[in-house]
């Protein structure tokens, strides 16, 4: 889609306003999802693979959009996953929400609904019990965006 | 505001060693702190359901820490591998303080 409706127009730019009073650098540049993400890797680097992100392609309504998550691992107390994060990397701020997992969980998914504010990547890291972590990413294309409501 | 209320969804039984299912929502705004009110353009402040919390039998099974991007009326789906029978208890904490808290009894057999 090439063309913006009317609603969409003032839905982003109303995204773009509430950013810029509130502090955070505007909308349309990258917002805090590097800061967020180095804070909980430590800087380390993460290997993609084993987070399974299932989003829809295309989210008619950015304010619930269903998430679910999975990763791979036999969650044994020697072999589980910690934590997965989610950031969104265009929301006005980009922190979704972060998963604690234990070996009781019996298996690393977990789903919610979450806000978008506009077409964006969602992103996930994942911390393994040995430390090791992951990252997938995907793309959301969202029609009406989720930034007020 | 509307009473909030928290409703869970949880197998009564469950074999030994199955992986069980729980569903939770919580009827909450999730004023995210970016929307203005159009009268006065003020700001609405941020209040939110911050962090939930599942324990069963004391332990901590799973937790979430949320942020304003979850929706309105958050829903929370996770799992539990089901060893002994006992009591679930789910907390939710808003950022006001305020926590509200459901139980659920799961018996294995």
């Amino acid at each position: 889609m090439t063309e913006f409706t009317r609603r969409q127009v003032l839905s982003v730019g109303g995204c773009a306003l509430a950013a810029a009073v509130i502090g955070v650098r505007p909308a349309f540049a990258a917002n805090d999802h590097q800061e967020i993400i180095a804070k909980f890797t430590g800087g380390k680097a993460a290997k993609e693979g084993k987070i399974g992100l299932d989003l829809p392609e295309i989210a008619e309504n950015g304010n619930t959009v269903p998430l679910t998550l999975s990763v791979e691992s036999p969650m044994t107390k020697d072999d589980y996953v910690k934590r997965v994060i989610v950031v969104a990397d265009g929301n006005p701020r980009a922190a979704v929400a972060t998963f604690h997992f234990s070996p009781a969980s019996g298996v690393a998914e977990a789903s919610t609904r979450m806000r978008l504010a506009k077409t964006q990547n969602v992103i996930a890291f994942a911390e393994m019990s040995d430390g090791s972590l992951y990252m997938a990413k995907k793309q959301v294309k969202v029609t009406i965006g989720g930034c007020g409501g | 505001m509307a009473s909030i209320k928290p409703r869970v969804k949880v197998p009564k039984t469950a074999k030994k060693g199955e992986v069980i299912e729980i569903k939770t929502l919580i009827s909450h705004k999730m004023e995210t702190g970016q929307r203005k009110d159009r009268k006065t353009g003020e700001t609405i402040p941020r209040n939110i359901i911050n962090k939930f919390v599942a324990n069963f039998n004391g332990n901590q099974v799973f937790a979430m820490d949320i942020d304003p991007a979850v929706s309105a009326n958050p829903y929370i789906k996770f799992n539990m591998k089901a060893e002994t029978s006992g009591e679930f208890e789910f907390t939710w904490v808003d950022d006001d303080g305020k926590k509200y808290t459901a139980t659920k009894k799961l018996a294995v057999n």
